[in-house]
């Protein structure tokens, strides 16, 4: 076991995957020269050399657009876009391209691509920067959408996540590259398609991903203090959306908690929630709370910014209410 | 609109009713869903929802009266409404002279698309999690006597947990016995309850050539396996003796089909199901309550319901369905130290087994005095269905599932 | 050429030609749903460069893809029933109209998204580059496609670094019902490539000799290292831009003048010309693919529907339990 961050974690997964299949290459703007805007690829460029770290012009279209033809014509692509912000540039070829090929000829063309990229606000880059929108990208059938929220799930995840032949959209947060976390020692992946239950306990179930499952973990630590011990169940994955755990959590404590940094309204905590009314509904003892970002473009005064953004102290006082 | 509540038709075979004991009392505001009055009928009393928001204007009989199914019992109006009372009065009179077949037909429940329900607001709603609602509902609790401390006075879980503590706490608690005062003659007029066990029985004695079988059962092995099965299981889940045996009959009686039966007219009807019914002493009487298909449950399950159905009967608010449908009884007088006894058939059944008390003798075990456990069980049995022969077998094939208790978890 | 290559070519055209008819005649029928766009007029073009290829060449084109699903050699069946959206289809009936392809015959579908497919031949091309293995791609789009954003971000990539693409515009006249003089600053759509300093050329799309001609030169080109180069295609579709186009944009005769000019009677009267081939000849050939297209719609007909369980196959390589 070793401590790392995420973006070593990151970093480190892509490397192996690289260093293990020469049909694994990278592209995205400044992945080469510059090292990675969020340095996850420094170091790259010079071990593996220009034609497997490609530094490429700004268009979102055809970063994503020639990875699906890279990937269709059999090497093993890892995209990259700078922030999930600028992924609306590529959304014809994100959710209406890549995740239909292998549906719509009958299953013929496999995608062995992966999408990487950031999301999250908090650094007072205004609206238009700042976003969280995983659950547009969640919606559609035919791409996997997983978002890690501790290192050791950012490592296995992006491995899983390399070697399967289906488009996997990987997101990770900009503000937590620096979490530190335990990392097992060696290859491993972490499948997709699976929740996990970060922390145990007994009075109320908590739904995050992400950045809300270190968010998480300190409300847990504040409400210990009140006698009060939240079960946390880290969801990994978008879609595939694996509720047999949250569900189990929830027969147990009878009482949710969905935390997520993107907006309220149509989010992942609509998903989730409609989902344990349907598959638990006699076991609930309260209406379910979802934490979520205020429904505000994101300002780039510092205040109101982390006013509109889910806080730790939001975790808790939705625990506290949900138990009342 | 001024509505008549009419004596609610709540059996298929009810036929009157007593007007127990008014709980809402005249002028007092009532909310459609909300208890009107106790209805005994000759199963059980039976608390009565009004289908009409308002006010209760007028009690139209008093406590202790039994009337007819269909007879006015009430008026409920809406507040501040101007009403002619006799005139309604008289009006509902006129219309339950009709003779009881019809009214039959006439007084089935209100439909719900019938009610004009004004002013309708969230105060009207018992406001219950879904979680709550449930537990209420499998142990037997009234959500409308139950205070909520969730928000908004939402019932939660642990105020039903709590009302259920104090519910079994109060059950267990016996009515205080009546004493002989001496020299002072007690007139006391039968319950309906009563009346019906007697008059059941008396035909049942009189009509039903009864013949009785005795057994001795070592049921040292169900007592060990009741223990060991109980040390994992939390204090209200805790499986009894009885459950065993009803569980044990339930099996036994697969392969004697005649004993599982009902003679109607002069066709014997051989049951698919096996509904094995408990008597449960309840104030002034008796009720069966049915475990359904207890060859086909696991003894906790079979544990689970029984407790369940128990616990209704005596907190008054047992079921339509927990008293119906039996095939076979089972009166377990054990509890009160008896060595055997026998026991009146159940009519329509073909039999039922009568049990005593578990008991530490004095046995022979290959020619050599021991100590073990004994419970003796008399079969009564109809002897127009079956015969002597017959029963023995019987007794003789439960031996296996009262002596080997692996056997009720195969 | 040999006598056999020629004949084939005119096989192909007369088979596209044919199938296209038919298959206006089944939409109008209602065996056919959804959108259909006909290749007639154009048969020259995808017949010209699938000739010119190796089996190696992706070749990739946007909607109006019949043409080139017959030239890579999908047996008419196949397509018929991929039409008719039955389990015998190409696509398996999950594609239609616009989503024919054949992994085999590196044919990497028809598109509908206009332009989306442009990056993907950026991408196929840089597959190519990288796995050095001598194959061209082969990117076919119409005149509408070079205003869209996907177009230029495809090419200045591939320029940029260099990948073995060629880009052929089959310049019909009009996207959908927009001319390119009305919908281009520069409708002069060579000038567009030169924009990004690619070599670019044009070919008479009536002629599929030449079309095959050229397409032969400029694959030798790309193969040889020049880079990207450009390929504009003059050619001109006889029916509307899809079933049900009222074709207000255009006049009757404008459409009557290209018709007589047309590719299939082109290359007949070469054929005579030059003695390769005589009318009996040509006849019979037209007579096979006219039983060899209505064997095509009674196998569609008759082929089965898919199961309602391929509702739920190929959306993931890897199903996962969930979502």
């Amino acid at each position: 076991m070793a401590v790392i961050t995420m973006r070593e974690a990151i970093s480190q997964a892509l490397w192996e995957e690289m260093e293990r299949d020469e049909k694994v290459f990278i592209q995205g703007e400044e992945v080469g020269v510059w090292g990675g805007t969020y340095a996850v690829t420094k170091g790259f460029l010079d071990h593996f050399g220009a034609e497997r770290v490609r530094d490429t012009p700004i268009a979102e279209a055809a970063i994503v657009g020639s990875a699906i033809g890279a990937a269709m014509g059999g090497m093993r692509p890892v995209a990259e876009l700078m922030t999930i912000n600028f992924a609306f540039a590529a959304m014809d070829h994100i959710v209406n391209e890549a995740a239909k090929m292998h549906y719509m000829f009958g299953g013929q063309f496999r995608l062995p691509m992966v999408i990487r990229t950031p999301g999250g606000g908090g650094r007072q880059l205004a609206a238009t920067h700042s976003q969280t929108p995983d659950a547009i990208f969640a919606h559609f059938p035919g791409l996997k959408v997983v978002a890690p929220g501790t290192p050791a799930d950012a490592k296995g995840l992006l491995k899983e996540a390399i070697r399967i032949d289906d488009p996997v959209l990987f997101i990770e947060n900009a503000t937590v590259y620096q979490q530190k976390g335990e990392v097992p020692d060696g290859d491993f992946t972490v499948p997709i398609g699976k929740s996990k239950v970060q922390r145990e306990g007994q009075h109320v179930t908590v739904v995050a991903y992400s950045k809300m499952v270190p968010y998480s973990m300190q409300a847990a630590d504040i409400l210990a203090k009140e006698g009060i011990e939240i079960e946390i169940v880290d969801l990994r994955s978008l879609r595939p959306l694996d509720m047999d755990p949250v569900v189990a959590s929830f027969k147990k404590t009878n009482r949710a908690v969905i935390a997520e940094e993107g907006w309220r309204s149509f989010g992942v905590g609509s998903e989730v929630a409609a989902r344990i009314y349907e598959e638990a509904f006699d076991y609930v003892d309260a209406p379910i709370q979802r934490v979520a970002q205020k429904e505000v473009p994101l300002p780039y005064n510092a205040r109101l910014e982390q006013l509109a953004l889910p806080q730790v102290e939001d975790i808790v006082k939705a625990v506290r209410e949900v138990l009342r | 609109m001024a509505n008549i509540v009419e004596m609610p038709k709540l059996g298929f075979d009810m036929a009157e009713g007593t007007l127990a004991k008014w709980v809402k009392s005249e002028n007092e505001p009532i909310e459609k869903g909300e208890i009107l009055a106790e209805i005994e009928t000759d199963k059980a009393t039976v608390e009565v929802e009004s289908s009409y928001a308002g006010i209760v204007l007028k009690h139209l009989v008093d406590e202790g009266t039994a009337m007819p199914v269909g007879t006015p019992i009430a008026v409920v109006a809406d507040e501040g409404e101007e009403v002619d009372l006799d005139a309604i009065v008289k009006e509902a009179n006129a219309e339950s002279e009709p003779p009881a077949e019809e009214e039959k037909a006439e007084t089935s429940p209100e439909p719900a698309a019938k009610e004009v329900v004004e002013n309708q607001s969230d105060s009207e709603f018992i406001k219950a999690s879904p979680l709550a609602k449930r537990i209420a509902e499998d142990k037997g609790l009234n959500l409308s006597t139950i205070k909520g401390t969730g928000p908004g006075g939402r019932i939660v879980k642990r105020d039903v947990e709590k009302a259920a503590q104090s519910q079994s706490r109060s059950a267990i608690s016996t009515t205080p016995k009546a004493q002989i005062t001496p020299g002072v003659d007690e007139e006391i007029k039968i319950s309906n309850l009563r009346k019906a066990i007697g008059s059941r029985l008396t035909e049942s004695r009189q009509s039903v050539p009864h013949f009785y079988i005795t057994s001795m059962y070592d049921v040292g092995e169900m007592l060990k396996t009741r223990k060991q099965l109980n040390e994992g299981l939390p204090k209200d889940e805790r499986v009894s003796v009885n459950d065993f045996i009803i569980r044990a009959v339930a099996l036994a009686l697969r392969d004697f089909p005649n004993l599982n039966a009902s003679l109607s007219g002069e066709t014997l009807i051989r049951h698919g199901d096996i509904n094995v019914g408990v008597a449960v002493a309840v104030d002034n009487g008796l009720l069966t309550v049915v475990v359904k298909n207890a060859d086909q449950k696991p003894l906790t399950q079979i544990s689970q319901e029984a407790n369940a159905m128990i616990n209704r009967v005596k907190a008054g608010k047992v079921k339509n369905e927990d008293i119906e449908g039996s095939t076979f009884t089972i009166s377990n007088l054990g509890m009160f130290n008896v060595e055997d006894f026998v026991a009146i058939i159940n009519p329509p059944e073909a039999a039922i087994l009568a049990i005593g008390s578990a008991k530490e003798i004095p046995v022979v075990v290959n020619g050599k005095l021991d100590i073990g456990w004994r419970m003796r069980a008399t079969i009564s049995a109809d002897h127009r269905i079956t015969d002597g022969a017959e029963a023995a077998e019987f007794m003789q094939h439960l031996e296996l599932f009262m002596e080997q208790p692996w056997r009720l978890f195969a | 050429m040999n006598k056999k290559e020629y004949l084939d070519l005119y096989h192909q055209m007369v088979l596209i030609r044919r199938l296209e008819e038919r298959a206006a005649e089944l939409y109008q029928k209602g065996e056919i749903g959804g959108f259909l766009h006909l290749y007639i007029g154009q048969e020259a073009v995808s017949t010209g460069i699938v000739a010119a290829r190796q089996p190696r060449d992706q070749v990739i084109t946007a909607y109006r893809d019949h043409g080139l699903a017959i030239n890579v050699g999908i047996p008419a069946n196949e397509v018929m029933a991929e039409l008719l959206g039955k389990a015998t289809g190409i696509s398996k009936g999950k594609g239609g109209s616009m989503h024919m392809a054949d992994i085999d015959k590196n044919f990497y579908g028809g598109h509908a998204i206009v332009g989306a497919h442009l990056p993907i031949a950026t991408g196929l091309a840089l597959s190519n580059h990288m796995q050095q293995n001598d194959a061209v791609t082969i990117a076919m789009f119409g005149d509408g496609a070079t205003n869209i954003g996907f177009f230029h971000e495809a090419i200045n990539m591939a320029m940029t670094w260099k990948l073995p693409v060629l880009w052929v515009c089959e310049n019909n006249r009009y996207g959908m019902g927009t001319s390119t003089e009305r919908a281009s600053a520069v409708s002069d759509i060579i000038q567009k490539a030169c924009g990004y300093g690619m070599q670019a050329y044009d070919v008479d799309g009536m002629d599929v000799i030449a079309v095959k001609e050229m397409v032969t030169e400029r694959l030798a080109d790309i193969r040889g290292g020049s880079g990207p180069q450009f390929l504009e295609v003059c050619t001109y579709r006889f029916r509307g831009h899809s079933m049900g186009d009222p074709e207000r944009y255009r006049s009757k005769s404008e459409v009557k003048k290209f018709i007589e000019k047309g590719p299939i009677d082109k290359f007949r009267k070469y054929l005579f010309k030059e003695k390769i081939a005589t009318e009996d000849e040509l006849d019979e050939i037209g007579a096979q693919v006219a039983n060899e297209i209505e064997e095509s719609v009674k196998f569609a007909q008759e082929s089965p529907e898919p199961a309602d369980e391929a509702l739920f196959e190929h959306i993931y390589v890897e199903p996962v339990g969930g979502a």
